[in-house]
């Protein structure tokens, strides 16, 4: 066995490969005030679970089918891992970790998952929980092509997806009324 | 606990009550910890080289470039790691004793080399490994690795593999023949040749994957502290792993720590032994740095086990009513390009193909063989909904050559409840003679029929067609045998605090096993379900377990959990009695307070037990010592399956003209014995539909023939969406298992069985205008063009 080079001291972050492509970049993510420096190629996601530690941002395939990753990006629900953190600067991010803190309860989108069910191993989880916050927070109650179109760009392979419409519509009732 | 026909109504307790999710609110904040959530200071990430050929011989590999690559710390080709023993799944390679004496079944071994040396079998098999200060820098010089191969004929489809004349995967073995076995039951010839009534078919069950959304991940440590080796790992059998890893190392199991924290999914995929999953600890040692490998989801696809690729040639035989007098099948079954799980695919669909009908004469036999295609292993279900796709297509067959309706056909054939325990003349995984516990199939059938309301489709289908779409109805039945063996462990002690503690071996991938085996432990013992912390799948909280998987984790660990329970509470009231001068028959526990059964009696809180002892945890000193610890661990034996069965019904409406599918109304009856929470239970049931839909109408894992994967990603591989999954009619009975204490059932798979066969049959019954027959998966808009196109019109 070889071991093939001895390691390296290596800076973790940043790793620096181009540094003509690197940026400062200035941004809001849950109501906090980030500065940092990313390369181009850094990905949303990458930069919210790696830099910023906000792991609740799951990466189900880094191609943009399954939703895991969703994060709302001045409102709008948004593909992290089709995003550039660059792209990002200037604008308001939030992720899961920013619904509710961390001793207050659930949000009423968060409470009707888990009343619901409409959830098992958790992992696609934040992603529904983002574009649903998305629904409740429009002018007016979506109809249910809306609904239905916004679900459909989530994957959940665990709960066939009864008891995710289900708590999207106890969400919506609670917000919108019946 | 009662063994009541309806255990929702069950008494006080807690089993058998929707209680909530105790693991959401974590899950919900986004405070989750799946492998890859876990930071590890000065960690380093793996990529691996996946071979791009699916048969080819290595010539060279070069890996000065992506040595002298930003960031990297070390590549590793299989020269590297050629002092490591090859990857065996130990455990799942193993025949059981009774069965090898039975019935004598070849198993061949492939064992895997962590990395390939000389040859690469599948596309997507590891050729070498870059550990880099980061994901981006590792994959970047991934493609300065330089390998030269020499391209070998390639064998996709397992019946050419068989042929004499196809090249050898395994130079070792004498054909690609991995796996081998038969069973005979009766005299089959003879039924054969007497029976009124015939067919013979030929059905495809088609290749696709698990799919956790959740890829797999894994990260190692060597612990500075201790100097023992942490792995977070998404595996559904931690100890398993823990053993591997040990094995493969050449360490003590005991000083090896396999955490299974949150895992995203996992149904099977995550459930056997992979060789990243020794790889990367190996690193974390080498290196001497943490290691995290996360794969993507083309790895995922393409590189991680498929599963049910089987071709049956199945015929059955019967008299002129439509009593079933024998069945033949010959089974084969697509590897993949090693053998990792032996005869537990093959065996499971030899021994599940009679499902709940009665069947004097048998003759089955099944073949694995290896193809240069990923390896296949379980994946829900695990062989049983190949073969139930089989099987009741046939009964589709045999009711139109009879001109039996396809439910009254079933109904005729299956067992009675008055015939349980009810032996097949087969015998099971375990060797031991096949035996279905307890159940009630026509019960089963007769609620599904009534919830489909076939007359009313009936009369559809005689109005005809409504602008070239067609109305069908499908049956399908199933049993399956859950509660695997050979044991699970649960361990509960009694903390300072008062608090319980309950581990057990097999850990969760969404199953809900914090709160389920919460309520069962708060039963047993008479304590507030709030009370009860439990872990799973943490090889430290116990060091014996088996897994989740095979349906088996509410059984085994469900009953060890209520053992020890039980254990735990005697203990805790004659530590009491010793405290309040009483004896122990005067006592009773519950909701936490031990207290004198008549009025107005002593009484002690379990806070107040546990912390005044004079060591933590200690009640009293007994016998001369120093006091003995609140605390029992189980390791519960399961004597034998548990047997769960269910009934499925689907209308659908086929459009004639794009070939499209859409459900209508799907029916599931099913039942798992006494359930512990129902709404995790159809939780479960419902999850295992939707993927039973999925590989019905929609997923496939295609390969050309040059052995490349067509569908590597999520734009190709179609996982239903919210828009493809209709709410389900369900109903279920309940028949204990006499088999456990909690007469309970294993549920994880059960939903996933029936899908294929039954949308089968209601597609075929929608198109009988054409006279089609579905002999294959998934219908896809265009294969249900192909049909109508191809049939032979009556
Ligand atoms: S990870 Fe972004 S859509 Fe799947
Ligand atoms: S809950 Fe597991 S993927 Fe949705």
């Amino acid at each position: 066995m070889t071991p093939s080079v001895p390691t390296p001291l290596t800076a973790r972050t940043p790793p620096l490969t181009e540094p003509s492509a690197w940026h400062e970049i200035a941004l809001t993510v849950n109501g906090r005030a980030v500065t940092a420096q990313v390369e181009s190629r850094l990905l949303l996601s990458d930069f919210l679970r790696d830099r910023l530690g906000l792991t609740g941002t799951h990466v189900g395939c880094e191609h943009g089918v399954c939703g895991a990753c969703t994060a709302l990006v001045d409102d709008e629900p948004v593909r992290t891992c089709l995003t550039l953190a660059v792209q990002c600067a200037g604008t308001e991010i939030r992720t899961v970790e920013g619904l509710t803190t961390d001793d207050a309860p659930l949000t009423s989108v968060q409470r009707a998952f888990h009343e619901c069910h409409g959830m098992q191993c958790g992992f696609c989880t934040p992603g529904f929980l983002m574009t649903t916050t998305a629904l409740t927070e429009r002018p007016d109650r979506p109809d249910e092509a809306q609904v239905a179109d916004a679900l459909s760009g989530h994957l959940c392979r665990c709960t066939g997806y009864r008891n995710i419409r289900r708590a999207v519509c106890q969400a919506l009732d609670e917000r919108f009324g019946k | 606990m009662s063994h009541d026909s309806d255990p929702h109504r069950h008494g006080g307790g807690l089993i058998g009550r929707s209680v909530p999710r105790v693991e959401d609110d974590r899950l919900l904040r986004g405070q989750g910890r799946y492998v890859d959530d876990i930071a590890l200071p000065g960690g380093v990430e793996a990529a691996f080289l996946r071979s791009p050929h699916a048969h080819a011989r290595i010539e060279s590999v070069d890996v000065r470039a992506a040595l002298a690559a930003p960031g990297v710390v070390a590549v590793w080709t299989g020269e590297d790691v050629a002092d490591l023993p090859a990857m065996l799944n130990k455990e799942e390679l193993r025949t059981p004793p009774g069965l090898a004496e039975l019935l004598d079944p070849v198993v061949r071994m492939t064992p895997m080399p962590l990395l390939a040396r000389e040859k690469v079998l599948y596309v997507g098999q590891p050729v070498a490994v870059v550990f880099a200060e980061n994901r981006y820098l590792a994959e970047d010089a991934l493609e300065l690795v330089e390998v030269g191969y020499a391209p070998l004929p390639v064998l996709v489809d397992p019946e050419t593999s068989l042929s004499p004349e196809a090249p050898l995967l395994h130079e070792h073995l004498p054909d690609n023949t991995a796996v081998a076995v038969a069973a005979r039951v009766g005299d089959p010839d003879a039924a054969f040749a007497g029976a009124h009534a015939v067919v013979s078919e030929r059905f495809d069950a088609h290749r696709y994957v698990a799919s956790p959304i959740e890829t797999r991940a894994i990260s190692a440590q060597v612990d500075p502290y201790s100097g023992r080796l942490t792995v977070w790992a998404g595996t559904q059998t931690p100890h398993r792993l823990r053993d591997a890893i040990a094995h493969t190392l050449g360490l003590a199991p005991a000083s090896v720590h396999v955490i299974a924290a949150d895992v995203g999914g996992g149904f099977g995929q995550k459930g056997i032994l992979y060789v990243e999953e020794l790889l990367v600890p190996h690193a974390a040692r080498r290196l001497g740095r943490p290691v995290l490998w996360r794969e993507d989801r083309n790895e995922n696809l393409t590189a991680s086990s498929h599963a049910r690729e089987q071709i049956h040639h199945i015929e059955l035989a019967a008299d002129a009513e439509g009593h079933i007098l024998a069945v033949r099948d010959r089974i084969t079954v697509n590897f993949g390009a090693y053998n990792m799980t032996g005869l537990v695919v093959p065996y499971n669909s030899l021994c599940h193909l009679l499902g709940p009908y009665r069947v004097p004469h048998v003759d089955i036999d099944v073949t694995g063989v290896l193809t240069n295609t990923t390896f296949a292993t379980p994946y829900r279900g695990a062989g049983r909904p190949e073969t139930v796709f089989a099987m009741e297509r046939a009964m589709d067959r045999l009711a139109v050559e009879l001109g039996i309706a396809p439910e009254e056909l079933r109904a005729r054939n299956l067992v009675g409840p008055d015939e349980m325990p009810y032996a097949t003349g087969l015998v099971d995984r375990s060797g031991s003679p096949q035996s279905y516990d307890s159940g009630d199939f026509p019960e089963l059938l007769r609620r599904a029929v009534a919830k489909a309301d076939v007359e009313a489709i009936r009369a559809r289908q005689r109005e005809g067609a409504r602008d070239g779409r067609h109305v069908g109805v499908g049956f399908a039945m199933y049993i399956e045998a859950t509660g695997l063996g050979p044991f699970e462990t649960a361990r509960i002690d009694l903390a300072p605090d008062g608090r319980v503690r309950l581990a057990i071996g097999a850990p969760s991938q969404g199953q809900g096993h914090r709160t389920s085996m919460a309520q069962i432990a708060a039963d047993a013992l008479g304590v507030p379900l709030g009370i009860i912390e439990v872990t799973g799948g943490d090889t430290e909280a116990t060091p014996f377990g088996v897994g989740t998987i095979a349906s088996r984790a509410l059984v085994n660990a469900g009953n060890a959990t209520h053992r020890a329970g039980r254990l735990v509470r005697e203990k805790i009231i004659e530590a009491a009695a010793r405290r309040l001068g009483v004896t122990a028959d005067r006592l009773d526990l519950s909701d936490g307070v031990v207290a004198a059964k008549e009025p107005g009696g002593p009484s002690i809180g379990l806070a107040e037990l546990a912390g005044r002892a004079p060591l933590p945890g200690v009640p009293e000193p007994t016998d001369g010592r120093h006091g003995t610890e609140i605390s029992e661990t189980v390791h519960f034996r399961p004597p034998g399956f548990a047997v769960a069965s269910g009934a499925h019904a689907a209308v659908v409406e086929v459009d004639e003209h794009t070939g499209e599918v859409e459900i209508l109304h799907y029916v599931v009856v099913h039942d798992a014995g006494n359930i512990v929470n129902p709404m995790i239970a159809e939780g479960q049931v419902t999850g295992g539909i939707a993927q039973g839909i999925g590989g019905a109408l929609y997923e496939e894992m295609v390969y050309g023939p040059d052995g490349q994967p067509r569908t590597g990603t999520y734009m190709d591989y179609l996982v239903p969406t919210s828009s493809e999954i209709p709410d389900l009619d369900m109903d279920e009975i309940f028949t204990p298992s006499p088999m456990n204490d909690l007469g309970v059932k294993g549920l994880g798979e059960g939903g996933a069985i029936a899908p294929q066969a039954v949308l089968a049959g209601a597609v075929e019954d929608a198109l009988r205008p054409f006279g089609v027959v579905v002999r294959r998966g998934p219908l896809s808009p265009s294969r249900v063009r192909e049909l109508i196109r191809t049939a032979d019109r009556p």
